[in-house]
């Protein structure tokens, strides 16, 4: 039997892999984009078990909100890496430092 | 399925529906200077902080079943934030026609922000302010972006955006955690399940750390502080003076409302929290900030410093602390725009003045533009009769009353230390020799509006009472 | 008081840990014992023709961008079309104006030209 514990560990174990993933890759920007997404899909994972087991159907509407505002977030992502390969011809992340200080 | 006290919402309406009308017309426009656009926009901005004031109470109302709240304080936040970005964009388009980089987008995205600044402080449920941080938080990232052609801007924008949507990320998580303790995305409800528990479970203060963690990121807080440096340096200055000003009123609306509103009760934990983060704010901010040459950059590692100072007066924990930290806010605010105005003023198409030198022999080239600036650095630096000045001592006097005197002191000591740095930019500007000798060139408009900016300071700090006794109303019970 | 921290500790190390180990355990216990043909590209029993990391067309980008946009937020319809009875009047207005929002961005897009592949 699958007890809300069990979802709490799966996202916990997402997010950490996501966090994880950003501060291990130094290699390319894009991998960053997908370990966010994972990030804040770990996250609709703790609003829909907590949305289950609460009975409470507000958890599951704040979950479609985030996948819009995951896509949008993206979306603009996207945007930023295409003009930031326009003008460096890389997107490895170790090439970002152009600022120090 | 009701939508009640619709009227609540008047100025976000207003707002949204101007916003799109802007973009429209700014498309179907062929001005290559997007004059229909801007004016429209600041239009929008000014009807906007109309409507503010129309609809102000006093008192909390709430509507959309609860989602949103309009109270004194998010009342007198909002109005400074419409104002603030009043000022903001005009500083901007300046700047954009300047550096021929003028883009109607620019002015929508402002708009936008704005409206997502508006829901934050308005926000009465963790639904709203994960939705208002976005809003605000994605147009950010696109406007640091708009120059297009610019290798610096682009890894500010990609570097903003990444940090940006860890700090999201981790405020979600914390978000859902506080959400399964308590069974409920309403502030007041979670306040309410927490106060009735004597023992709060471990995983509520869980939830705090994931939330506080993702405050502390977007007001730029040491350890969190990361992306502000190289944002404030790399993006054009006018995004900077954007992402500057009214933006951190709306972080600190988050904060009262996150951690006042909804987790109150945890109280002690996260005073504890802030404590660490303030103190190591001001150390960091203040420290680093002397060894800059960019005075951009400086005025980056300032802007943590400031936010150290800002933090200290939620730390107080009580409604005086509250009013002492939005003083604070807000001041910051008017101070940091004018900084950032004095940069684009002082820079020429393809060459921006960003460099402490640029700033050498001031005084010779414009005596006026130097006491300006003499007037920004001083209230920065927290000295008597500025505005800076009332709003060190009023986040310091309500620190001292909550009992945390050696915090005080720490902070007194930070802002010695910081003072060098200020009063060095004064000390290039009267005692040293100018690189350039003519004087600088710059519009009539943009030097009244940054003349009115400046002596803002100096007047509202000969008679601080007013803007104080405002901040002391927004959070009297 | 400071007890109260240590499962957030605890889920900091183990996060961490799970992070390294996973990287690690694939160094480890991979084998590896290349050789030319093992490197050599494989497409379906051919020599490849060409570098598999193709760059795409900056243009696909735009449009791949748009789609997300536009997909995602159709996401609302669903749920909204199911519970419509419930919702009366105020939920029809409501998707309305969200409907007449995702219009600006659409008359936007087109105007700028960002709908036109040549």
């Amino acid at each position: 039997m699958l007890t809300l514990s069990h979802f709490l560990i799966l996202a916990a174990v997402l997010f950490c892999i996501s966090i994880a993933g950003i501060f291990i890759n130094r290699k390319n920007v894009l991998l960053l984009l997908m370990c966010i997404e994972l990030m804040l899909l770990a996250v609709n994972i703790n609003f829909v078990a907590f949305s289950h087991f609460l009975g409470d159907i507000h958890g599951q509407v704040f979950v479609f909100f985030i996948l819009t505002v995951a896509a949008a977030e993206s979306a603009i992502g996207l945007a930023i890496l295409v003009v930031l390969f326009r003008n460096r011809d890389t997107i490895n992340v170790e090439d970002l430092d152009s600022m120090k200080g | 399925m009701s939508i009640d006290n619709l009227s609540l919402l008047l100025p976000e309406i207003a707002l949204l529906t101007l916003a799109c009308a802007t973009l429209m017309v700014d498309i179907f426009s062929n001005d290559p200077k997007h004059g229909p656009g801007y004016w429209l926009a600041q239009l929008t901005l000014l009807v906007t902080a109309v409507l503010v004031l129309v609809t102000y109470t006093g008192d909390s109302q709430y509507a959309m079943a609860g989602m949103f709240v309009s109270d004194a304080m998010s009342g007198l936040l909002k109005f400074a934030i419409c104002i603030i970005s009043l000022f903001a964009l005009f500083y901007s388009r300046e700047y954009l026609l300047r550096h021929d980089i003028i883009k109607g987008e620019y002015f929508v995205l402002g708009l936008f922000a704005v409206l997502g600044m508006l829901v934050m402080v308005s926000a009465n449920n963790l639904l709203t302010v994960y939705l208002g941080l976005e809003l605000l938080s994605l147009s950010l990232y696109a406007m640091v972006a708009i120059h297009r052609d610019s290798s610096s801007a682009s890894e500010a924008a990609i570097k903003y955006f990444v940090l940006g949507a860890i700090a999201s990320g981790m405020l979600l998580y914390g978000i859902s955690i506080l959400y399964g303790v308590t069974g409920s995305l309403e502030l007041g409800a979670v306040a309410q399940v927490l106060e009735g528990q004597s023992d709060y479970p471990t995983l509520a203060i869980f939830g705090l750390v994931f939330v506080l963690i993702g405050v502390a990121f977007k007001l730029g807080a040491v350890p969190f502080h990361m992306w502000l440096p190289d944002v404030y340096q790399g993006a054009p200055t006018a995004v900077t003076l954007f992402i500057g000003s009214a933006p951190k009123l709306a972080a600190f609306a988050m904060a009262i409302r996150l951690l006042v509103d909804g987790l109150g009760p945890l109280l002690p934990d996260w005073q504890q929290m802030l404590m660490i983060l303030a103190v190591l704010s001001m150390a960091t901010g203040n420290l680093i900030a002397i060894a800059q040459t960019n005075i951009k950059r400086m005025l980056a590692y300032s802007t943590i410093a400031h936010i150290g100072f800002l933090l200290l007066g939620l730390v107080a924990g009580n409604a005086g602390g509250y009013a002492g930290a939005m003083f604070y806010v807000i001041t910051y605010a008017l101070m940091s725009m004018g900084g950032f105005a004095m940069i684009i003023l002082l820079g020429r198409k393809g060459a921006e003045a960003d460099q402490l030198d640029d700033f050498s022999g001031l005084a010779e080239r414009s005596p006026w533009l130097a006491f300006l600036m003499l007037i920004l650095m001083f209230s920065m630096a927290g000295i008597p009769p500025f505005l800076g000045f009332w709003a060190k001592w009023f986040v310091l006097r309500e620190v001292i009353q909550a009992g945390f005197v050696w915090i005080a002191l720490l902070a007194v000591a930070f802002a010695i230390v910081g003072a060098f740095y200020y009063l060095r930019v004064v000390k290039l500007m009267y005692f040293d020799e100018p690189r350039e000798p003519d004087e600088p060139q710059c519009s009539t408009p943009l030097r009244t509006v940054l003349s009115v900016n400046g002596l803002s300071l100096l007047l509202l700090g000969l008679s601080p009472g007013l803007l104080m006794s405002l901040c002391m109303a927004a959070f009297s019970p | 008081m400071l007890s109260n921290y240590l499962p957030i500790l605890i889920f900091l190390i183990i996060g961490l840990l799970m992070g390294v180990v996973m990287l690690a355990l694939g160094f480890i216990l991979s084998p590896r014992r290349p050789d030319a043909e093992k490197q050599s590209p494989y497409e379906c029993g051919f020599e490849a023709f060409e570098d598999a990391r193709m760059q795409f067309d900056v243009r696909y980008y735009l449009v791949a961008i748009l789609f997300i946009i536009f997909d995602l937020e159709i996401a609302f319809l669903f749920p909204w079309g199911v519970v419509l009875d419930q919702i009366g009047w105020a939920g029809f207005w409501a998707m309305m104006v969200f409907l007449g929002l995702l219009t600006v961005g659409f008359v936007y897009e087109w105007k700028k030209g960002a709908l036109e592949w040549e």
